[in-house]
């Protein structure tokens, strides 16, 4: 992408970069986020887990103001062309993100009840998964804000080991589950651990999409997303 | 806070109670006022000029506008009014010799004195010949008053009109004493008749002390119709001339005393004709009304007949000439100039030309029309036709640059939006644009027409000063236009003209009214808001 | 990465597909302009642009000031021949038929091809006798009926025919501006045009009125081809629905106007609708 020239109008170029700013602080919020839940869930801290959890707030309160500018914006400014797809762009990826603090927080609050259960292995798995979406997550961002088409598609694709690595995950964790019924408590949790690692995942994919969107002004289907094939059974 | 604010406010340079800045704008709004007086000033100044010059031509002009009518009742004897016939109209029309008879025959009998003193000439001269010429016509266009007595008005002669208007001298007038005694007496061999009352005329004494060690003059006594000259005086007895009336007439009242601050050959009036209109007046026969004859008249060498109809006929029949060429042809040549021509060098130069030809000086225009129109046509001369023409030439630049202006001033859009709906180049023009430009057209040619009507330089050159005593009939007849008149009765020898000329350019400055306001009039009735 | 992973992504790429959007290419071409060149004197207005105008569809041509857009408008109509030093190459064709061709002669062109100001230029006549003006010198009209009916007709088409039947014998310069706007739409589309040209129409109306002429634009555009230069892009986007953007003369980009204002391919294009133009 060719160097921004800037507007004619100043005051629309201040808070269209004001705005991305805002997205990739949330960002990285998030990424904290789904960083400091691993590491919680791996040492069993509770209180990294609450901090977390208490994270989330920031994260929608930067959501609502991201909202209520773009609100302002699109009234007052008009955007056009490239300048609407960032607007629109920064809307959709705000409510992603939050989708995504969301989802961190869910994995914070699994901490206290998989404390003491015996899963080890299984946690190692989702601190792997975790650092793959963290990276992903991380990826999508810098595509953001270097509005870089190439990066958002290698991150779009890039969901497929993920997809992969929660298949194994759940494969792993049930057979533990069948092996000690004990452990189908704290295995019911991880499952759903995996999952929203699995969701998080998603969501970077369609932030992928929308950078891209924004990017190219071309849109990238789902369904030619290459996707691993569900487990069955 | 206070305290830390206020300095920096007042060291504002902006601020609005600063000293500096108030005494700025002090000086700001004198300049203005002072430039307002100005403009004030220079408008006050052109009024008063404008006053004093309506001023100084229309208290002229009054005078003109009435004059002093000598009242006859007249025998119309056949044998000589109409001695060639009463049927014969056209002799009785032209008999002007025959009324005039009648006319010298009734002053002859009212003052009998002349003849005695063989002044008949001098008496006669209180009525020109010519004033009995509408008394002619009047006779020939009804033969039957033949026989009858005409009570007919024949304007006085020009000089003791202006003599009983005050413009010959200033007079003094005042009232003698009582007159006890007349009579009489023989003095160095001249027979005199002397007035006789104690102390009743110290006055005159005095005053023609004055006139003697002065430039000379009148002092005439007049009672009733009976009026003498005097010669020498006392406070108690005067001797003086009899000039007319009887001696009787004095005895007794006191007598009206004119002192005429001006010798008798200083003037165009005797002290004989003096006291006979006086006489007339006396007896009634002197009327002052309005001078109907400066309007109905043509030309004379008469002052007191001549008038500005032959020469408003003249204009009119020039002016109609000069419209049918300057309107049509200048309103044509804008049209193509405005809307059609291509703007390139040829067009230029003709623009140019335009605007100087408009600028040429008219007696330039005058030589013109001597040389093409009457040498090398050889059109009559001094006809309103070639006056018009050339008047025409003159005026088309006007016409020309007024109704460009006014095709010009038409917006544009109008031009796109008759083109946008498919009309043609021409039909725009015709529907269009000329309907809005015509208020500026007609304005345009009215001021032109206006300044052509007030033109009088090339009509000298093409003849049209000439003598013109009749009424033009039609545009190749002779005739001569109203700024040629006023030139022409400007140079004329004899004071009454000075009035009449007065006159006529109040006559020609009402012609130019008209024609402006009648401009102002189109302007605003047919102005259209787009 | 890998061969398999390198040709895995060029399918990917090719199979990212646009969603076509609000179509106008099922309409035939209107008026197809092939190379046209405009020059005043000499300097040249126009370089060498070529466009397929499609019918029944409003086409916007946006532009910064001085970017040739009324010119070339201007040409479809032959308006630039009435300026004596402007100088038009290259060829249009309305129905297939060149209108630069000798044999046309553009008095007749523009009963075909009306047009609207930017100033609402109503003649100072009566409302009745602005819009009878054209179908008089057409000869469009034989009697005072049909008369009668074919201004009725336009005024209603034009929306102004309730506000003004009372009143038709009233001047039309006494009308407010959007009314007189409409007016001269009425009167344009009073000679059965086929294509109707509009030169910053709402550019001296406010935004009520705008808003008229832009609904009443819409509802024109299911019996006209409509042409509108304007300076607004926001009603270009409203209105048209194809956009081309001039810029220097020349046609940069031209395009469904949602793309245009989406998804524009031109750098300059892009710069000009955002705002970051200079």
């Amino acid at each position: 992408m060719r160097p921004m020239t800037t507007h004619i109008v100043s005051a629309f170029s201040e808070e269209l970069e004001h705005l991305s700013a805002d997205i990739l602080r949330m960002g990285g919020v998030a990424e904290t986020m789904i960083d400091q839940a691993c590491t919680a869930l791996v040492t069993g801290d509770q209180m990294l887990a609450d901090q977390t959890s208490e994270m989330d707030d920031t994260v929608d309160a930067i959501e609502v103001d991201v909202e209520r500018r773009i609100m302002r914006l699109l009234a007052l400014r008009q955007p056009m062309a490239t300048d609407l797809r960032a607007v629109v762009a920064a809307l959709k990826v705000a409510s992603e993100l939050e989708r995504i603090g969301d989802l961190s927080k869910n994995i914070a609050k699994r901490v206290a009840p998989l404390a003491g259960a015996d899963v080890s292995s299984a946690i190692k798995g989702i601190e792997r998964m975790g650092h793959g979406v963290k990276q992903q997550l991380h990826s999508v961002l810098d595509s953001y804000s270097e509005a870089d088409a190439e990066l958002s598609l290698k991150v779009w694709s890039g969901d497929e080991d993920i997809d992969q690595h929660y298949n194994s995950m759940f494969r792993e964790v049930l057979t533990y589950m069948m092996q000690d019924p004990s452990l189908i408590g704290a295995g019911t949790h991880l499952m759903f651990i995996a999952k929203n690692l699995e969701r998080i995942g998603d969501h970077c994919t369609n932030v992928a999409e929308i950078v891209h969107y924004q990017v190219t002004g071309t849109y990238l289907t789902s369904s030619a997303r290459p996707k691993a094939p569900l487990l069955e059974g | 806070m206070t305290d830390q604010t206020a300095p920096t406010r007042a060291t504002r340079p902006s601020s609005f109670n600063d000293e500096a800045a108030k005494k700025r704008l002090r000086k700001r709004n004198a300049a203005e006022r002072r430039f307002k007086f100005y403009g004030m000033a220079a408008i006050g100044v052109a009024l008063a000029f404008l006053v004093l010059f309506v001023f100084s031509i229309g208290s002229q002009a009054l005078t003109a506008f009435s004059h002093h009518k000598i009242k006859f009742d007249l025998p119309l004897t056949a044998e000589t009014v109409a001695p060639e016939g009463v049927g014969d109209t056209a002799a009785i029309a032209e008999n002007v010799s025959g009324f005039y008879q009648l006319v010298r025959e009734n002053l002859a009998e009212r003052f009998p004195e002349a003849a005695a003193d063989g002044r008949e000439r001098e008496l006669n001269d209180l009525v020109t010949r010519l004033a009995v010429l509408p008394m002619a016509r009047a006779t020939a266009e009804n033969p039957g008053r033949i026989g009858e007595t005409f009570a007919y008005s024949a304007a006085l002669s020009d000089d003791l009109d202006l003599y009983l208007k005050g413009a010959v001298a200033p007079e003094t007038r005042f009232k003698s004493g009582p007159v006890t005694d007349v009579m009489r007496t023989l003095q160095n061999g001249e027979k005199r008749i002397v007035l006789r009352g104690d102390g009743a005329f110290d006055r005159i004494v005095s005053e023609q002390a004055a006139l003697r060690s002065g430039e000379g003059g009148t002092i005439l006594l007049q009672s009733e119709t009976s009026i003498a000259r005097l010669i020498d005086s006392s406070p108690d007895g005067v001797s003086v001339e009899l000039l007319t009336g009887d001696l009787a007439g004095f005895d007794g009242p006191r007598a009206d005393v004119r002192v005429i601050p001006l010798a008798e050959d200083a003037r165009n009036v005797t002290d004989r004709q003096i006291a006979w209109t006086l006489a007339l007046k006396e007896d009634g026969r002197l009327s002052r009304g309005i001078n109907w004859a400066l309007l109905s008249n043509a030309d004379s060498t008469f002052p007191e007949i001549a008038g500005v109809l032959a020469a408003i006929v003249g204009s009119l029949f020039t002016m109609l000439i000069t419209a049918m060429i300057a309107i049509p042809i200048g309103i044509s040549a804008a049209i193509y100039l405005e809307e059609y021509a291509p703007k390139n060098r040829v067009t230029d130069l003709i623009e140019v030309n335009i605007n100087n030809l408009a600028a040429v000086p008219s007696i330039v225009f005058g030589l013109l029309g001597a040389a093409v129109f009457l040498n090398f046509l050889a059109l009559p001369r001094s006809a309103p036709l070639v006056g018009g023409l050339v008047l025409g030439l003159l005026t088309l630049p006007t016409v020309i640059i007024a109704s460009r202006a006014a095709l010009r001033s038409v917006p544009p859009s109008i031009r796109s939006a008759a083109l946008g709906v498919g009309a043609s180049k021409t039909q725009t023009v015709l529907h269009h644009v000329l309907p809005l430009a015509a208020p500026g057209i007609m304005t345009g040619a009215i001021i032109g027409m206006a300044r052509a009507l007030g033109e009088t330089a090339p009509l000298l050159l093409i003849g049209m000063v000439a003598f013109v005593a009749e009424v033009p009939s039609g545009p190749t007849d002779e005739a001569t236009a109203l700024p040629v008149l006023i030139f022409k009765w400007s140079t004329g020898a004899e004071r009454a003209w000075e009035p009449n000329t007065a006159a006529a350019i109040v006559v020609l400055l009402t012609f130019m009214v008209l024609m402006n306001a009648l401009a102002v009039f189109v302007r605003r009735r047919f102005e259209r808001r787009w | 990465m890998s061969e398999t992973e390198n040709t895995r992504k060029d399918t990917l790429i090719s199979q990212v597909t646009v969603t076509p959007s609000a179509d106008t290419s099922g309409y035939a071409t209107k008026v197809d302009c092939k190379h046209i060149n405009v020059s005043y004197g000499d300097k040249q207005a126009i370089f060498d642009i070529s466009m397929a105008i499609p019918e029944r569809s409003v086409t916007a041509f946006i532009g910064p000031s001085g970017c040739g857009k009324s010119t070339f408008l201007r040409c479809i109509n032959r308006m630039n021949d009435t300026i004596e030093s402007a100088k038009v190459e290259g060829q249009i064709f309305i129905d297939g038929e060149d209108v630069n061709s000798d044999h046309i002669d553009p008095v007749l062109l523009r009963s075909r091809v009306g047009m609207v100001f930017q100033k609402p230029n109503p003649f100072p006549k009566s409302i009745y006798d602005n819009i009878a003006y054209g179908p008089r010198i057409h000869g469009i009209a034989t009697s005072r009926t049909d008369l009668d009916e074919i201004v009725e007709t336009s005024l209603t088409r034009a929306g102004l025919w309730d506000e003004v039947k009372d009143r038709l014998t009233q001047p039309g310069t006494g009308l407010s501006g959007g009314q007189q706007q409409r007016l001269c739409i009425a009167r344009a589309i009073a000679v059965s045009p086929e294509v109707i040209l509009m030169d910053e129409p709402c550019s001296a109306l406010d935004p009520i009125a705008t808003a008229r002429i832009e609904e009443l634009i819409d509802e024109l555009r299911e019996r006209f081809c409509i042409v509108i230069v304007t300076h607004s892009m926001q009603q270009a986007a409203r209105v048209s629905q194809r956009t081309a953007f001039f810029h220097l003369g020349k046609l940069v980009e031209y395009g469904d106007t949602e793309t245009v204002f989406t998804n524009p391919s031109d750098d300059r294009t892009s710069d000009y609708i955002t705002g970051r133009f200079g």
